[in-house]
C-alpha cells in the first residue's frame, strides 16, 4: 500500500513488464494491420498535438479520478484513441475488459438498449485486481462507459441517457466522443467536462508521422510530411493512410511491417529478424516518397483546373454556355466530386482581389445554396453545371 | 450469350488497358498485407467494378471468381423480415445495402460484425483478412455509414472494406477519413476507341475506326455504354459502314421526342400529352433524375434554344432535380419542369422577361 499513489513507480513497472512480454496484447497471432491501427496511440503520451486535453487527463489519471468527459472534434484527431489510452492507463489491459463498456454507432443504440446495457454493466460486481496488478495501474473503483460517435444518438436516446447518467453517477463515468458537439443535448453536455480536439498541425503531428516512417523504414523527400498533413486537412488518420499507400507505391520498407506485435512498433527494428513472411514482391527499398506521390494519392481537385474553369466563367454565361458545359463534362468524367469543386471555387473566388466585393456578396448565397443541395444528394453533373452558370452570370455582370 | 461488356471484361490488373498508373498503384497495395480500406469513386461506366475485381484477384488469386449468391434474411427491431442478397467467394463478400433502403444499417451492423469476427476459413489464403465490397456506398444512410466507423477500426485485422460510389459527396467525413480514396476517371475517347478496336478484333468484326470514334463520342466517355452501343450496331448490321446510324436506347429517343414536342407546342394540352410519356419512362424504371437530366440536355441541344436561354433551362432542371430528391412524387416535379420550360421559352419568344 505504501506506493499506491506513486505513479512513477507504477508506470515504470508497467513499462518493464510490457517489455518483457512483448506479445501480451497482440493476441496469439500477429495480423498485419493498416498503419493507422498499428500506430494507434496506446498511452496518453503518444497522443500528439492535443496538449490541453492530454495535460488535464494526465492529471486525472494521477489523481485516479475522472469526471464525465466529452471529446469533440473533426475525424482522425485522436478522440477515440485518447479515451481508450486513458482507460488503459487507469485500468491496464486486463481489468479494462471488465471496467470499460464501449458502445459505438455500430451497436444497437435505441433508447431502451442503452439504458439496459448500461444498467446491466453498472450493476455488475466490481472485479478487484490483485495487489500486484494495482502496483502497475491505479485501478480506481469505478467503471467507464465509452459512448463513441455520440452525435449519432437520437435526441430521445440522449434524453434517456441523461437519467441513466444520474442513476449510475456513483459507480460509473461516461466518456462521450463526437464530431459535432452541437448535436449533443445541452443537459448532457453540461454534465461533462469538454475537450476540443483540433485538426492536427505543426511540429508534434509531423514528429509522429516521422516516427512512423522511420519505424517502417521509409525514405521520403523533404516537405512530404508537411504536404501530407496539408492535403488531409489536419486529419492525422488520413495523412497516415496516404503515406502508407505512398510507401507501397514506391515499394519501400515492407519487410519490417511483417514483424510481430504491432504495439511495439517502436522497437520493430530490434526484432525484425524474427519470422518474416514473404508478402513483398516489390522487393527492397527502391525509392523515396515525393510530394507529387502525395498529391496524386490525395486526389484533391487540381488548382490548375480551378483556374481554367474560372477563366471560362469570367466570360459570363450568355453566349458562353457551350464552353462552360464542356468544362463541366470534363470534370464530371474525371470523377472529381462536386463538393471539391465547390470548395476550391470558393477559396479561389473569395480571395481573388479582382472580384468586386459586391459580387462576392452575391456569390456567398450561391455557395450556401449549392452546399445544401449537395448534402441533399442531387445529381452532381447537373448541379455543377447550374452552379457554374450562375457564378458566371454574377462574375460577368 | 454473354454480352461483350461481360465477355471482354479484363480480369487482372495487367490486362486493364487504361489508367496504367492507377493499376500499378493498386497492384502495389495488393502486394502487401497491410492493405488499407479503399473508397473507389468516379462516373458510372468508368470501370470501377472491373478494377476492383482485378484488385481482388491480385489479393487472392483466381479463387475470388468462384462466386455464389445467397439470400439472407435479416430481422429488424420492429420484427420486419428483410431479404438481402449477398454475392460471395471464400475470400470476399459483395453487398448492395441500399437495396434495403432505410434498413441498411441493420444489415451493415449484423453482417459486418459477423464477417469481422470470423477469420478467413481458407488457411492457405494469401491474406488473413476478408474483403467486403459495398456497392453504391454513397446511397447508404448516414446511420449505416456511422455504423461502419468503429467496425472499420476495431476489426481491421479481419476485414477490409472496398466502398464503391459515384461521388465522395454522399460519404460522411469520418468514413472518408478511414479510407484511401481511389478516383477512377472515365476513359478518354481515344482510350474507348482502343477498347472497341480490340473488341472488334476478338470478335472478328470488320474494324471501322470512324465508326468507333463516333460511338466513343456519343457514349459520353462511358465505356459500358460504348460497348453496348457497339454491340448493338453490329447486331443490327453485320457489315456496318462509317455512316451506319447508332441506335440510341429507346428511352433516350422518347425523351428527345418530348423535348421536340415541348419546344414546338407550349400548351396545357401538350403538358397532358407529355405526362403519359413521362409515366411511360418511369414505369420502365428509368430513374426520374435521369429523365430530367436527359430532357434538359436534349433541350439545350436543340437549335431553337438560344445560348442565352440555356443557363436558365439548366437552372430550373437543377432546381426540380433537387425537389425530386426531397419530395415524394417524382412526377410532380418532372411536370413542373416541363411547365416551367414552356413558360420561359414562351417568354423568350415574345421578348418578355421570364
Ligand atoms: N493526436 C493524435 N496523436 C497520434 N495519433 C493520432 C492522433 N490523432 C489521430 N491519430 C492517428 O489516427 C488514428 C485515428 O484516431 P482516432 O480513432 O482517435 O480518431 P477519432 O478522433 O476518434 O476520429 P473519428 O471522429 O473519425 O472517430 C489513430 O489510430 C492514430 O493512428
Ligand atoms: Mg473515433
Amino acid at each position: 500500500m505504501a506506493n499506491f499513489f506513486d505513479n512513477k513507480a507504477r508506470a515504470a513497472a508497467a513499462a518493464s513488464s510490457s517489455k518483457s512480454k512483448p506479445s501480451e496484447l497482440a493476441g496469439p497471432t500477429p495480423a498485419l494491420l493498416p498503419w493507422v491501427e498499428k500506430y494507434r496511440p496506446r498511452s496518453l503520451e503518444e497522443v500528439k498535438s492535443q496538449d490541453h486535453a492530454i495535460d488535464i487527463l494526465r492529471r486525472m489519471v494521477n489523481a485516479s479520478n475522472l469526471p464525465n468527459l466529452l471529446c469533440y472534434g473533426p475525424p482522425g484527431t485522436g478522440k477515440t484513441s485518447t479515451i481508450l489510452a486513458l482507460c488503459r492507463e487507469l485500468f491496464g489491459p486486463e481489468l479494462m475488459k471488465h471496467r470499460v463498456l464501449e458502445l459505438n454507432a455500430s451497436d444497437e443504440r435505441g433508447l431502451s438498449v442503452v439504458r439496459e446495457r448500461v444498467k446491466q454493466f453498472a450493476g455488475q460486481h466490481l472485479v478487484n485486481p490483485s495487489q500486484q496488478y494495482r502496483e502497475k495501474y491505479p485501478c480506481p473503483p469505478f467503471k467507464v462507459v465509452l459512448l463513441d460517435e455520440a452525435d449519432q444518438l437520437t435526441s430521445d436516446a440522449q434524453s434517456a441517457l441523461r437519467r441513466t447518467m444520474e442513476i449510475h453517477a456513483r459507480t460509473t463515468r461516461f466518456a462521450l466522443c463526437c464530431n459535432y458537439v452541437s448535436r449533443i443535448l445541452d443537459p448532457i453536455a453540461s454534465r461533462c467536462s469538454k475537450y476540443r480536439f483540433r485538426a492536427l498541425e505543426g511540429g508534434q503531428a509531423a514528429a509522429r508521422i516521422e516516427e512512423i516512417l522511420t519505424a517502417e523504414n521509409v525514405k521520403y523527400q523533404q516537405g512530404v510530411i508537411e504536404r501530407a498533413l496539408q492535403v488531409s486537412d489536419g486529419d492525422l488518420r488520413k495523412a497516415i493512410t496516404i503515406l502508407q499507400s505512398a510507401a507501397r507505391l514506391v515499394g519501400v520498407g515492407n519487410l519490417e511491417s511483417n514483424s510481430r506485435a504491432p504495439k511495439n512498433a517502436r522497437s520493430v527494428t530490434e526484432d525484425s529478424d524474427e519470422e518474416m513472411e514473404d508478402h513483398d514482391q516489390t522487393g527492397l527499398s527502391s525509392g523515396s516518397i515525393s510530394i507529387s506521390d502525395i498529391d496524386e494519392l490525395a486526389g484533391t481537385f487540381p488548382p490548375e483546373s480551378t483556374d481554367k474553369l474560372l477563366s471560362v466563367l469570367k466570360k459570363g454565361n450568355t453566349s458562353n454556355y457551350n464552353r462552360i458545359a464542356a468544362e463541366i463534362t470534363d470534370i464530371t468524367a474525371s470523377g472529381y466530386a462536386a463538393n471539391e469543386l465547390l470548395s476550391s471555387l470558393y477559396s479561389k473566388i473569395v480571395f481573388d482581389d479582382l472580384v468586386e466585393t459586391k459580387k462576392k456578396y452575391k456569390l456567398t448565397q450561391i455557395f450556401s445554396e449549392f452546399d445544401k443541395r449537395l448534402v441533399d444528394g442531387v445529381d452532381e453533373e447537373l448541379v455543377m453545371l447550374d452552379m457554374s452558370c450562375q457564378i458566371a452570370g454574377i462574375l460577368a455582370a | 450469350m454473354a454480352l461483350l461488356v461481360d465477355k471482354l471484361r479484363p480480369r487482372s490488373l495487367d490486362a486493364l488497358t487504361y489508367h496504367k498508373d492507377l493499376s500499378d498503384r493498386l497492384a502495389s497495395l495488393a502486394a502487401s498485407a497491410d492493405f488499407p480500406h479503399l473508397l473507389f469513386y468516379g462516373p458510372s461506366g468508368a470501370g470501377k467494378k472491373t478494377r476492383i475485381l482485378a484488385t481482388l484477384r491480385a489479393l487472392y488469386g483466381g479463387g475470388v471468381e468462384k462466386i455464389k449468391i445467397d439470400a439472407r434474411i435479416f430481422t429488424t427491431s420492429s420484427n420486419r423480415k428483410l431479404e438481402f442478397n449477398i454475392v460471395s467467394s471464400v475470400y470476399h463478400l459483395e453487398i448492395t445495402p441500399s437495396d434495403v433502403g432505410n434498413y441498411d444499417r441493420v444489415v451493415i451492423q449484423e453482417l459486418l460484425k459477423e464477417v469481422a469476427q470470423t477469420q478467413q476459413v481458407d488457411l492457405s489464403a494469401k491474406q488473413r483478412f476478408k474483403v467486403v465490397v459495398i456497392n453504391e456506398a454513397d446511397g447508404l444512410s448516414r446511420d449505416a455509414q456511422a455504423a461502419l466507423r468503429r467496425t472499420m477500426e476495431k476489426y481491421s485485422a479481419n476485414v477490409r472494406l472496398i466502398l464503391v460510389a459515384n461521388s465522395t459527396a454522399g460519404i460522411i467525413a469520418p468514413i472518408r477519413s478511414r479510407t484511401l480514396l481511389v478516383r477512377v476517371s472515365a476513359p478518354t475517347q481515344p482510350e474507348i476507341c482502343d477498347v472497341l478496336a480490340k473488341a472488334a478484333k476478338k470478335e472478328s468484326w470488320k474494324a471501322i475506326p470512324a465508326l468507333n470514334e463516333r460511338i466513343a463520342r456519343e457514349s459520353g466517355r462511358n465505356l459500358r455504354k460504348a460497348l453496348l452501343m457497339f454491340e448493338a450496331v453490329y447486331a443490327q448490321n453485320p457489315e456496318p459502314s462509317e455512316k451506319t446510324p447508332i441506335p440510341p436506347p429507346d428511352w433516350e429517343l422518347l425523351i428527345e421526342q418530348i423535348a421536340r414536342d415541348i419546344v414546338r407546342e407550349r400548351t396545357p394540352a401538350m403538358i397532358l400529352a407529355t405526362r403519359a410519356k413521362l409515366y411511360d419512362l418511369l414505369t420502365h424504371c428509368i430513374p426520374a433524375t435521369m429523365v430530367l437530366k436527359t430532357l434538359c440536355f436534349k433541350l439545350v441541344a436543340l437549335p431553337e434554344i438560344d445560348d442565352s436561354l440555356k443557363p436558365e433551362v439548366v437552372r430550373w432542371a437543377s432546381f426540380y432535380e433537387h425537389r425530386i430528391r426531397l419530395g415524394s412524387k417524382v412526377i410532380f416535379h418532372l411536370e413542373a419542369f416541363v411547365a416551367k420550360f414552356m413558360r420561359i421559352f414562351e417568354g423568350y419568344l415574345v421578348g418578355m422577361d421570364f
